[in-house]
């Protein structure tokens, strides 16, 4: 796997005691990977293919909200409390993915604090992205001019 | 480039998107304007109702073609145009894209919403001299999939990639959905040596100049093209004026180590 994303992030010591946690999966396209409200107890890295985020909506079909493609951090609600994820998350294409255990990876944290340290300014770097690109969308930039307000 | 405008003839009108036309022009008799260059701009004058500066979308065979949004009363006008009716033309005003100093290099167009538009011609260009240029990559963003326009040439682009994200998706869209910027990870080009195409709105071409400076793609090589009050077209009313620029004139296409500065400014 070339190193995009997290693994790039991460010092070349702690990025091999962190792989070592992690174990290839895979899922064809349409498989449900997590359910919004249930336990985040892992997260991946997407190696290929792409996963939507999606919100359920009641009466109707789930919402996505974002895809995430290669590279990307798949999953950060297992870090802080409640850790339930907040999200779910569907196979957009076949995807191949490294899974890991959140409570493997928390212990690794716990004696590597380099890894800990890495680990966590990327998850804020992802979740500070996110919520960038949420309210740029929010702005409905495409819209008509005046789009979002009473003019 | 003239001062009064040419009567155009419409030989086409298409529904690109419910308030989105592609209209098509043929000069009537001889007086043809000189020739647009992709990225320029032409004043369109829907007679009695107005005028307004509109991009080219098209260049192929003599014709000119915009796609207009109708958003107002002059844009609604010209987008109600039938064939064998008479508009007025001006122009051709503005930079444009400059694909000539683009020569060898790797290529990535960014495109909002209907800022693919003035980006059309100028894909059409590097598909149809392929070997003049490096990897051509096209992202596109766009509010839904009922917004994106050109759906039918999409394919044709992906030189190696052409890409599309959506800010709202329905149930039955499979294709990605996020900011435009996302698609920079599935593009594959050299940064130091790739010229970089934005157009959309403001907000979205900051967001996407910032994250190409990051990935290494030289400030001044990447082209932006900015949108003002355009009125005379001309460089003398300068209600389009950004700082130092008249847009209609130095613009509508500015390398960003130009128009960062000027967009960072407050008030301008």
């Amino acid at each position: 796997m070339k190193r995009v994303g997290l693994l790039a992030a991460i010092p070349e010591g702690s990025r091999e005691r962190l792989m070592e946690l992690g174990r290839e999966v895979s899922f064809p396209v349409d498989a449900r990977i997590f359910e919004e409200g249930s336990r985040a107890d892992r997260f991946w890295l997407i190696r290929t293919g792409t996963v939507n985020l999606d919100i359920h909506v009641p009466g109707r079909r789930a919402a996505v909200v974002e895809t995430l493609g290669e590279g990307r951090l798949l999953g950060w609600s297992w870090l802080c409390p409640p850790h339930q994820w907040h999200l779910g998350a569907e196979a957009a294409s076949p995807v191949r993915a490294w899974e890991f255990s959140a409570a493997e990876v928390l212990a690794l944290c716990a004696r590597d604090h380099e890894l800990d340290h890495a680990l966590l300014t990327y998850v804020v770097e992802v979740i500070g992205r996110r919520l960038r690109a949420a309210r740029t969308r929010l702005l409905d930039l495409y819209g008509p001019y005046g789009s979002g307000s009473d003019q | 480039m003239t001062a009064v405008p040419l009567p155009y003839r419409v030989v086409g009108n298409r529904a690109e998107t419910t308030d989105t036309r592609t209209v098509e022009l043929l000069p009537v008799g001889d007086g043809a304007l000189p020739a647009f260059r992709p990225g320029q701009f032409a004043m369109l004058y829907a007679f009695g109702v107005g005028e307004i500066p509109v991009s080219v979308a098209g260049l192929r065979d003599g014709v000119l073609t915009h796609t207009i949004r109708g958003v107002g009363a002059v844009s609604r006008a010209l987008c109600a145009v039938r064939p064998g009716a008479h508009v007025g033309v001006r122009g051709p005003f503005g930079t444009g894209w400059d694909l000539a100093t683009a020569a060898g290099r790797d290529l990535l167009v960014v495109a909002g919403g209907i800022g693919l538009a003035p980006l059309r011609p100028l894909v059409q260009a590097v598909v149809s001299m392929p070997h003049r240029h490096g990897r051509l990559n096209v992202l596109i963003g766009a509010r839904t999939p009922e917004d994106l326009l050109y759906r039918d040439e999409l394919e044709g682009w992906a030189r190696p990639y052409c890409g599309v994200t959506v800010d709202r998706a329905g149930t039955d869209w499979r294709g990605q959905v996020g900011v435009v910027t996302t698609l920079l990870d599935q593009a594959t080009f050299t940064p130091h040596d790739t010229t970089a195409f934005v157009c959309g709105p403001e907000v979205m071409i900051r967001a996407t100049a910032r994250e190409l400076l990051h990935r290494g793609v030289p400030a001044r090589h990447i082209r932006v093209s900015l949108e003002r009050n355009m009125h005379c077209a001309t460089g003398h009313c300068g209600h389009c004026q950004l700082g130092p620029l008249l847009l209609c004139r130095d613009g509508p296409v500015v390398g960003y180590d130009r128009a960062q500065p000027l967009l960072a400014v407050r008030e301008l």
